[in-house]
């Protein structure tokens, strides 16, 4: 009995961590772990590695290592005995550069469009970084002094020595960043008014809202720009039949100002009940309860489907070419049919080229609409 | 005494908004008819749809019913466009549904590879404009395509050049009707033996394994039917001539374009519908059905998919009403959709605006209603009772 004490069936000293085993840890565990774990992974895997073997390495010939960088025309993307089989185009693309960013824009004038180009931006960057200084004058900025200055500046105005260029000779990115910030500029405003309504108990007013709502939503944006573009002249006196870029934005606004009264919608819903009673108490009136109280909290919980419907709106744009507005896609269809760079490549160069801006363009928005709902996340976890 | 002066400015001022809202909609409305009136009697433009029924004159690329310019009329252009529009929609939601739930499901895979690339088809499809995936389709891959003299022989006897797709073209002799006959009884019985099995499953816990029977009922018996009636059916083959191909069924490069168009990019879209339905299964059902015993194609077909549907149904019929919405790019292609027959050729012949845009419209209205009022009812039906 007394050598109990000596005997020592429990350990008293923690055994030594032995590290995890080699197969389950660093590259190897992780490629078991994620391309290896099962028979049918396995045979994925291989499958997918004969795709990527079988897709990538062309491309990168065709794209990169046999393209055609620099040239006057299209003899240098033809095949010669130099270049048995070229590749993408590109040389044709640098040539039209310049017409795919202006259009027929003139050249003397072209700063102009520069310095809108920059006036946006900064707006843009104003509204969008959401720990900037003064974003309630950002707001302004954007959605009243951008839209003046722009019209000034690229509409011109003799009064200070700014030679007008009718809307026709505008075209290419210009025309798409014009109609794609018209469309937000417009679509917002109007979605919030649109969302309040529906959102109102007067029958009158939520009726309107609805009625409008549903009936834009439920229609091709095409018809509503065939509507915009044939329908609009006939409804106004003939004096006033405006201007057939004009005719298109007021057609793409009114589409984008459906989705967004949806949008603006689900943040309100989001709102809890007590803030708008809150609002009430405080004897605040409905405008100033709204403007206030709710629509900012709204709109910010809002702010990553705000993002993803201008989104839709950018990819959008592009159907202005039905009514024969030249934005971006116009111009590289026009580009394309040049007689003086006919090859058998030209398409897909001008194609891949005009899918990378609107990748680019697309895919940065949808990255931001995901880290600010990931920092919404965050906030409304704590 | 305050709250009451409170509450009556408060529902006076909603009165007066009410009926400024109306003054304003009549006004816009009175404005507009009148300026039409007399924009349209300047340039002698007919109003009315006394057009319905005049000669169309004008010939369509593709038409599922017959017409022809020079009898047909314009009421008959607007059908042949409308059924053009509904294959295509048909075609395209049944396409773009088989590779948008693969995707989305191969998205949420454990491959790492398969996840990523699935990751990355759903990225570069969303983020580029239909049109533009649209004309590349069309104007640099089926245009593109051979020649005639270089067509390319698909297996099954189909031809593919730069003038569309030349499939065999069924032709069903007279007792064909037989086999139809049995094929719908095959499926009737196959239905029975479903409900009686779950009847049996419910009342006793045995499963019977249905199947085999099921398969044999739905294609042995028909086979036998179609060999009993002496093989009712043969096909016709394109044959390649000296200028054409003959013989077989036609399909326009731009219905091929279009169809594709519509079903690669829209299934990116039903892809991201499908991983959220799913993810928004709880975990603890997977493992519940793994714990069962499940196995994991069983685990996704008996237990996760079902819950998953509930959330998938109504964003997937709004992708479906998208698709029909965005089929109206067939205008750019040159595909005889509505809105190119009706509100292209029959709206410049016509120079009638008004009635042809909004007789578009409403087409395209009706079909989003009459979904949306179908989809509410089966959401009714599926909703989890609330206790």
């Amino acid at each position: 009995m007394s050598a109990i004490g000596d005997q020592a069936y429990l350990r008293d000293v923690a055994a030594e961590k032995l590290p995890a085993p080699a197969e389950r840890t660093g590259v190897i565990g992780w490629l078991r772990e994620n391309l290896l774990s099962s028979p049918t992974n396995i045979v994925l895997t291989l499958a997918c590695i004969v795709v990527i073997a079988w897709v990538v390495p062309p491309l990168v010939r065709f794209f990169l290592v046999d393209a055609v960088w620099s040239g006057a025309d299209r003899d240098a993307c033809l095949a010669s005995p130099l270049q048995t089989q070229p590749g993408a185009c590109w040389a044709f693309m640098r040539i039209w550069f310049s017409y795919f960013v202006y259009g027929f824009y003139p050249l003397a004038e072209r700063w102009r469009v520069d310095v809108f180009f920059v006036a946006l931006a900064f707006g843009i960057v104003w509204l969008a970084w959401l720990s900037a200084p003064r974003r309630d004058l950002g707001g302004l900025y954007f959605f009243v002094v951008l839209p003046i200055l722009s019209f000034v500046l690229l509409h011109g105005a003799p009064l200070i020595g700014l030679p007008v260029v009718p809307t026709s000779l505008w075209g290419g990115i210009l025309v798409t960043v014009v109609v794609a910030t018209i469309g937000m500029v417009f679509s917002l405003p109007l979605g919030i008014l649109l969302a309040l309504g529906r959102n109102s108990e007067m029958p009158v007013t939520k009726a309107a809202a609805v009625g409008f709502i549903e009936f834009v939503r439920g229609v091709p944006l095409i018809t509503v720009l065939f509507m915009a573009s044939v329908m609009l002249p006939l409804f106004v006196p003939e004096r006033f039949a405006p201007d057939k870029l004009v005719r298109a934005l007021i057609g793409v606004a009114l589409f984008a100002s459906a989705y967004m009264a949806e949008v603006v919608r689900g943040g309100l819903a989001a709102v809890p009940r007590g803030q708008y009673e809150a609002a009430r108490v405080l004897g605040l009136s409905y405008w100033r309860m709204m403007g206030l109280v709710i629509l900012p909290q709204a709109l910010r919980v809002t702010l990553p489907n705000i993002v993803n419907t201008f989104i839709g709106l950018f990819k959008d744009t592009t159907l202005v070419f039905v009514v024969g507005i030249f934005d971006f896609m116009r111009t590289v269809e026009a580009a394309r049919a040049d007689p003086k760079w006919t090859t058998p490549n030209t398409t897909v160069t001008a194609y891949v080229f005009a899918a990378l801006f609107y990748f680019v363009c697309c895919y940065g928005m949808s990255r931001y609409a995901r880290s600010v709902e990931a920092r919404l996340t965050r906030a409304g976890r704590r | 005494m305050l709250q009451r002066t409170l509450s009556t400015r408060r529902r006076l001022g909603g009165v007066v908004l009410q009926i400024a809202i109306v003054a304003a909609i009549g006004g816009l409305g009175y404005g507009a008819a009148y300026n039409a009136g007399l924009n349209l009697s300047r340039a002698h433009i007919a109003s009315g749809f006394g057009f319905w029924n005049n000669t169309a004159g004008f010939d369509i690329s593709q038409t599922l019913i017959a017409y022809s310019a020079s009898t047909s009329s314009f009421g008959r252009a607007f059908w042949v466009g409308l059924l053009n529009t509904l294959l295509v929609g048909a075609v395209g939601i049944v396409f773009a549904t088989i590779l948008g739930f693969v995707v989305g499901i191969a998205r949420l895979s454990n491959n790492w590879l398969v996840a990523r690339l699935a990751g990355g088809y759903v990225e570069l499809v969303r983020n580029v404009p239909l049109l533009l995936q649209l004309l590349f389709w069309y104007n640099a891959v089926l245009k593109s395509l051979p020649l005639l003299h270089g067509s390319m022989a698909l297996p099954g006897g189909a031809i593919l050049n730069n003038r569309g797709l030349f499939l065999p073209r069924p032709v069903f002799a007279a007792n064909f009707s037989a086999v139809v006959v049995v094929l719908v009884g095959g499926i009737i019985c196959a239905i029975g033996l479903t409900v009686w099995s779950r009847w049996r499953h419910q009342r006793t816990g045995a499963n019977v394994h249905i199947f085999w029977p099921s398969l044999a009922l739905i294609v042995g018996l028909p086979l036998i039917a179609y060999a009993a009636a002496g093989f009712p059916l043969h096909f016709n083959v394109p044959q390649m001539g000296r200028f054409n191909v003959s013989g077989g069924l036609e399909i326009l490069p731009e219905f091929v374009a279009l169809a594709l168009a519509l079903s690669v990019y829209t299934a990116a879209f039903i892809a991201e519908v499908v991983r959220a339905g799913v993810l928004a299964v709880s975990h603890g059902q997977t493992e519940a059905a793994q714990a069962l015993g499940l196995r994991s194609g069983q685990t996704l077909r008996l237990v996760v998919l079902p819950q998953a549907m509930r959330v998938i149904v109504p964003p997937l019929t709004s992708q479906y009403l998208n698709l029909i919405k965005n089929s109206s790019l067939a205008v750019v292609i040159g595909y005889p959709d509505l809105v190119q027959v009706f509100a292209g050729s029959v709206l410049n012949i016509t120079g009638q605006a008004v009635e042809v845009i909004a007789l578009t419209m409403a087409v395209y209205l009706a079909i989003s209603l009459f979904t949306s009022l179908t989809m509410n009812l089966y959401i009714r039906t599926v909703a989890i009772p609330e206790r």
